[in-house]
Order: C-alpha cells, then sequence, then structure tokens
C-alpha cells in the first residue's frame, strides 16, 4: 500500500511525501523521532502515522490464524453467529417464511413500493413485533422510527399495539405459560412508550441523526430495529447535484450497515416508487436510481398483484427470489384470507 | 436545524474556525459532504473530522419522543385529539375523528363531483365555535379557480347548522373568518404561503384549504419534467407548514386519462407476463389522479371522488389508518351528505381507481382536465 493512501490530512501526506516516505515499509522501518525531524512534523504526529501505517500493513501484534488481517472472521463462526440471530416476524406467516423467518437483525434490509401498499404499516408492524418479549417467541427490543414525511400516525400504532397485546395474551394462554408474579403483563401503552420517534425535516437533519444513533443506540442498548420512513423523501427534492447525492447515500447507507452490524439490530429502509424508461417502454422501480440499488443488502418489493398485495424478495444474498401475498386488516399486516394463494418461487 | 450555525454550537474555537474559513457556515454545509471530502478540504485529521462532525450531527438531531408522548400531546391539547371532523359520520369514524391535524389531506374527483363544496363545508365547519364541532378559528381559502362561492356557503350554514346560523350576527361572523385568496400565478400563491407560515400561529389561522393545486401548476405552461422541481419544493413547503403549525391541510386535485405508455409494473413482473394479471385493461375509463407518483406519496390522506353508474361516492383510498371504505353521498343544499354510514370495503387497488361514467354534470371530457 502507498503512504498516499493513509487517512491523512493533505499537508501532512504532503510534507510525507515530498521528503521521500512513498511507501508504507519506508514509514515502518523508522523510529518517530526519526519521522518528525525528517519530515517536520510534531513526535505525536509522527507517531500517530506509524501507528496508522502499522494498522494497515497488518502486521506485528497478531496471532492465530483468526486474526491474519485484523478484523476478519472466519465463515464457519459466521455460520453460527446467522443462525442464532432472532429474526423479526412481521405478523404475516407468508411474508415470513419468503424472508427466511422474518427481518433479519445485523441487515439493511430496504422495502419498496407504490402509495397505499402499506410500507408504513410494515414499518409500524415491525416496530411493535420487536417489542415482542422472549418468552413468546420475539426480542424484547425497543424500535426507533425515523419518520421524513409524516406519515407515522400515532392512532394506528396504538391499534397495532392493542391487537399485539391481544394475541401474546391468547397465545400465553394457548401455551398455558403463566407470568411469574413479578413480571408486568405489557400493555399497548407501554408498547407504545418503546417507540422512538424522530421527525426529520430535511436531508441535513436526516444525515445529522444517522451520525447521532451511533451514540443514541449506545445508551439504548435494547434498540433492535432502526426504520426509515422513508429514505428518499428529502433526497428526492432537495438535492440539486445528483452525484453529491449519491456519494452522500452511499456513504449513510454504510453508517447504517455499521449501526446494523454493531449494535446487532435491523436497519428497515422504506422507499418510494419511480418510473424509469428501460427496454423500450416505462416500467416502475424503487426510487434514489441505480447506485442506491447496490447499497442495500436485501431489497423487497410491495406491489398489487390482482386484488391482492404481494411481496417480493428482490435482493437478497440467501434467499431465493419469492413473492407471498399478505393483508393489511385493522389489527396490522397478516396472512391473505385466500389460503389457495401459497408461497410462489419464481 | 440545518441553517443551524456551525459557531453557536459549541464546537471547540480551533475546529470552529477552521470550518468557518473554508466558508462551512451552516450544518447544512458541513453534512452535504463526505468525510473525506471533509478532510480534503479543510486538511484537518480524519479523528479530528469525526469528532467534530458527531458534535454537529448531535447538535443539529432533532429531538426524540416516545410515541406515547406523542399520543398525549396529541390528545391533551389538540381538539378532538387533532381531528377536524367533516360532520359526515361514516367518514368521521374511518378517519378516527375527521381530518388529521399535521398533515396534507387530497381531495382527488373529476370536474364537478364535489370536491370544492366538500372543501366549502369544510372550512364553514373550521369556523365554528368549538362547542358545535368546529374550531373556532380562520379558515385561509385558496381558490384558483373561483370556485369559492359566499352565497353558497351561507346556504350550507343556514340548512346544516340552523341553530348556529340563526342567531344574529353569527352568520357575518363565521363567514368573516373565511379568508379566500385569489393567486394569479405560482408565484404569487408561493409568495403567500410563505407570508402566511410566518402569521398562522398568531392569526388563529385553524385551516388551509388549496383549490385545486392542478390548476396552480398547470397553468404554468412547462411540461411534466420540468414541472417536478417545483412540486416538489411545494411538497416539502406544505408538509412542513402543516406539521409546525399542526393544522390541517386539504388539498384538491384533479384528474387526467391514463397515457398509453403508463404502466403499473415492475422490470421483475414484465418477465413472468403470464403470472400477473393486467390490471390496466380493466378499467372503464382510464382515469388517474393528476400531478404525479410523487404527489401521491407525499399526501397522507386520499379520498377519491368518482361517479359510477349515476352513483356518487367517496372512497378513503389512501390512509395510514383507515380500511379502504368506500361511501355512496350524494349533494344537498347543505352540503355534502353520506347516504349510508356503513362503507363497503373494496379490496385491492380497485380503491384508487376513478370513474366517471354516467357522470351528467362532466364538461366535454377530453382528457387532460388541467
Amino acid at each position: 500500500m502507498e503512504a498516499w493512501r493513509l487517512p491523512l490530512s493533505s499537508s501532512i501526506r504532503g510534507k510525507l511525501i515530498s521528503a521521500g516516505y512513498t511507501s508504507l515499509p519506508s514509514i515502518s522501518s523508522v523510529s518517530s523521532s526519526d519521522l518528525a525531524r525528517d519530515v517536520n512534523i510534531t513526535e505525536e504526529e509522527a507517531f500517530e502515522i506509524l501507528r496508522l501505517a502499522n494498522q494497515s500493513s497488518g502486521s506485528s501484534s497478531c496471532n492465530g490464524s483468526r486474526s491474519l488481517i485484523n478484523g476478519a472472521k472466519n465463515a464457519w463462526d459466521m455460520l453460527h453467529e446467522e443462525e442464532s440471530l432472532p429474526r423479526i416476524t412481521t405478523s404475516c406467516s407468508d411474508l415470513d417464511s419468503i424472508l427466511g423467518g422474518g427481518i433479519s437483525c445485523r441487515d439493511v434490509t430496504e422495502i419498496g413500493g407504490v402509495p397505499g401498499i402499506g410500507k408504513t404499516q410494515i414499518g409500524i408492524q415491525l416496530s411493535v413485533n420487536v417489542q415482542i418479549p422472549r418468552e413468546c417467541g420475539g426480542l424484547g427490543g425497543k424500535a426507533i422510527y425515523i419518520d421524513t414525511e409524516g406519515s407515522f400516525m400515532v392512532e394506528r400504532a396504538l391499534q397495532i399495539a392493542e391487537a399485539c397485546v391481544e394475541d401474546m395474551e391468547e397465545y400465553t394462554g394457548y401455551m398455558h405459560k403463566h407470568f411469574q408474579a413479578n413480571q408486568v403483563q405489557m400493555k399497548p401503552k407501554d408498547i407504545l412508550e418503546n417507540i422512538f420517534y424522530f421527525r426529520v425535516c430535511s436531508y441535513t437533519e436526516q444525515i445529522a441523526l444517522v451520525n447521532y444513533l451511533d451514540k443514541f443506540i449506545s445508551e439504548n442498548k435494547d434498540v433492535k430495529v432502526v426504520i426509515v420512513d422513508s429514505i428518499t423523501f428529502h433526497f428526492r427534492q432537495d438535492f440539486d447535484d445528483l452525484v453529491q447525492r449519491t456519494r452522500v447515500l452511499s456513504e449513510m447507507a454504510l453508517k447504517f450497515m455499521k449501526l446494523a452490524k454493531k449494535f446487532s439490530l435491523a436497519v428497515v429502509l422504506l422507499n418510494q416508487v419511480t418510473t424509469k424508461y428501460t427496454e423500450g417502454s416505462f416500467q416502475l422501480a424503487l426510487a434514489l436510481g441505480d447506485s442506491w440499488s447496490h447499497s442495500c443488502t436485501n431489497r423487497v418489493i410491495l406491489y398489487w398483484n390482482g386484488d391482492e398485495r404481494y411481496a417480493y424478495i428482490d435482493k437478497s444474498p440467501s434467499l431465493p427470489s419469492a413473492s407471498a401475498s399478505y393483508t393489511v386488516t385493522s389489527r396490522g399486516l397478516r396472512n391473505s384470507s385466500s389460503s389457495s394463494k401459497r408461497v410462489k418461487m419464481m | 436545524m440545518a441553517n443551524k450555525l456551525i459557531g453557536e454550537m459549541g464546537l471547540h474555537t480551533k475546529i470552529s474556525n477552521i470550518f468557518a474559513a473554508r466558508n462551512i457556515i451552516t450544518a447544512k454545509d458541513a453534512l452535504s459532504m463526505t468525510e473525506f471530502e471533509l478532510m480534503e478540504l479543510l486538511d484537518v485529521g480524519m479523528k479530528e473530522i469525526r469528532s467534530a462532525i458527531s458534535f454537529i450531527s448531535e447538535a443539529t438531531s432533532p429531538p426524540c419522543q416516545s410515541a406515547r408522548s406523542l399520543l398525549e400531546k396529541k390528545v391533551e391539547n389538540e381538539h378532538l385529539s387533532g381531528h377536524l371532523p367533516t360532520h359526515l359520520k361514516g367518514l368521521d369514524d374511518t378517519l378516527c375523528g375527521g381530518i388529521p391535524f399535521g398533515v396534507l389531506t387530497e381531495l382527488v374527483g373529476p370536474p364537478g363531483i364535489g370536491k370544492s363544496q366538500f372543501c366549502m363545508k369544510l372550512a364553514l365547519s373550521a369556523s365554528f365555535p368549538v362547542a358545535y364541532g368546529g374550531l373556532d378559528g380562520r379558515v385561509i381559502y385558496i381558490d384558483v379557480e373561483s370556485k369559492f362561492s359566499s352565497r353558497r356557503v351561507i346556504e350550507m350554514g343556514l340548512e346544516s347548522f340552523p341553530e348556529v346560523f340563526h342567531l344574529k350576527g353569527m352568520a357575518q361572523e363565521m363567514a368573516g373568518r373565511i379568508l379566500v385568496l385569489r393567486p394569479t400565478s405560482l408565484a404569487n400563491f408561493t409568495e403567500s404561503i410563505q407570508e402566511l407560515k410566518n402569521s398562522i400561529l398568531q392569526n388563529q389561522v385553524k385551516l388551509l384549504v388549496i383549490d385545486s393545486m392542478t390548476a396552480l401548476l398547470s397553468g404554468e405552461n412547462k411540461p411534466g419534467a420540468q414541472r417536478q422541481p417545483q412540486l416538489g419544493w411545494h411538497i416539502s413547503f406544505l408538509k412542513s407548514l402543516a406539521e409546525f403549525s399542526r393544522i390541517p391541510i386539504v388539498v384538491t386535485n384533479q384528474v387526467r386519462s391514463q397515457n398509453r405508455d403508463e404502466t403499473s409494473q415492475y422490470s421483475f413482473q414484465a418477465k413472468v407476463k403470464d403470472e400477473f394479471k393486467d390490471n390496466t385493461k380493466t378499467y372503464d375509463s382510464h382515469l388517474v389522479a393528476a400531478l404525479g407518483i410523487n404527489w401521491a406519496h407525499a399526501v397522507t390522506i386520499r379520498l377519491v371522488l368518482e361517479a359510477k353508474s349515476g352513483q356518487r361516492i367517496i372512497k378513503v383510498a389512501k390512509s395510514p389508518m383507515s380500511p379502504p371504505l368506500a361511501f355512496p353521498f350524494h349533494i344537498t343544499s347543505a352540503g355534502i351528505s353520506l347516504l349510508s354510514d356503513n362503507g363497503t370495503e373494496l379490496k385491492g387497488p380497485g380503491i384508487n381507481t376513478i370513474h366517471a361514467r354516467g357522470h351528467s354534470d362532466m364538461i366535454n371530457f377530453h382528457g387532460d382536465c388541467s
């Protein structure tokens, strides 16, 4: 690796290169005081440069096959980790089955569709379902709901929370599980208490919030899902420079991925739809462009097929392309009543 | 929040000066660039950039609220938990009380169906004192096509709320609260609403009606693609206006015929064509709401008014908290009234289609109504 690739400020980099230190081995072979003298910088700066150089070349302090490259994990360990990861149910078993059990934590999932198809409904359903306690098969976590368009209707969240509490009571009654004397049954208002709501009014606030989430979630470690409704709104109209937009969006996507991996939570980004002219005709496509479509790990498209709502797995590293139908009822997302429509593999 | 000055955030002076020297004054400037770009521009190490950005981000981030406190605030502070009753029982029940505060509600339908009638009734009921189900405030009615008729409003008032209207001076006071604006161009409209933003709270404005949005934008004579950035700005502005002033904003929209090029399919659907039912061919009259898909995403509640076999129907086409119900209605001297408070539930995308068959009041329909 060359010296100019190190994350340093341009003036220091300039000094390094003009002093003749163009490659990493040349830097690591010298002591910090010599480097400081040669390049005309302070000792602390020289020490920092040496530390960065050693980190990048991955030399010295690693031991064992696992840390051949700093930060890498072997695939076997990853498999065990993935299998033990809990998933967030969508309350619709058909949808859960095509998702491999539900929305996976540690991943960024993008869900997009036409207006009125149920994106906000899924968002609200997930922010309630993540709170299902472990005894009932859930994660017992909290939710962060980032609302960029004002589509979060708190009355609807209350309706879904009430239905969830009723379902849980039915479930625990059926399984003859008795709550311990000191364990309090969840009430709908408690569920609402655990949804952290942020209202974002511009793309600047959206970026600021994504940066701030790291600190927020460190202080609220039981957050298990971050829902952004929608990721598109502010980027669609206020950005004039599309190239800059792509750069900012990719950085935001990376930050979300980092959050997902660091705190083992699920990130769900809701996207809007636009028309695109491809292959000789206009077709629907998710907004924000082609470069954005590369940024998310998983992609689910919601669409109408006849009179039913369907979800289609458009992109996933491990799940096959399949679609399943769902309905939106007053209690939230549920299986569609026509049981003849089963999961269809594409 | 985006225009928060970096200088006033309490950032360490040294780095604050560096930002200022490179003309990065507001949070927006700083956050629109990636970290690498900032590092290059400011000539400062990555660690310092990261800590400065996280400081700025924390200062610029919106505050956090729990959903529960949102609900409690609504119940405490707002009339009927933030809803403006339409006095149409079935509709009000479906919408959890009425037209919600703080969001955009759209009324879309073919010409002559009753959108302006609906708006006038709503404006009237918002001006009423709280005891009669109103908001006791002023109404700003932006009347682009000169459809507002004060005589009609008084007639509606006399017929539907006789006990209020017959009181001395009431009619004058109520009508006096409705302020009608007739903008001559989009620029005129834009100016007016920007002015409005500052004076809404002081002047007790409780409802904003825009009749119609389509007419404003189509008057500009620009083809579809160029219209987008203007509409985009208006969408953001109206939404933030609604939210900050916590008032309902009702917008009417027109219809246009569907182009043959238009589609409602994704690329993966096109590949497996026989499996998917093609909906477009089953529509009787190919009418869709004007203003495009971006607008359709932006409105929170969409009420579709249509005429099917001579019967007028109002449908709740898009609402996060209601099932897709359709109610038959008719227009009387008292305004719009529902023929049945029990709506029929419409499954499927049919709720979004707009029919205009059997509608005798339609004038020369050539497709593009705007």
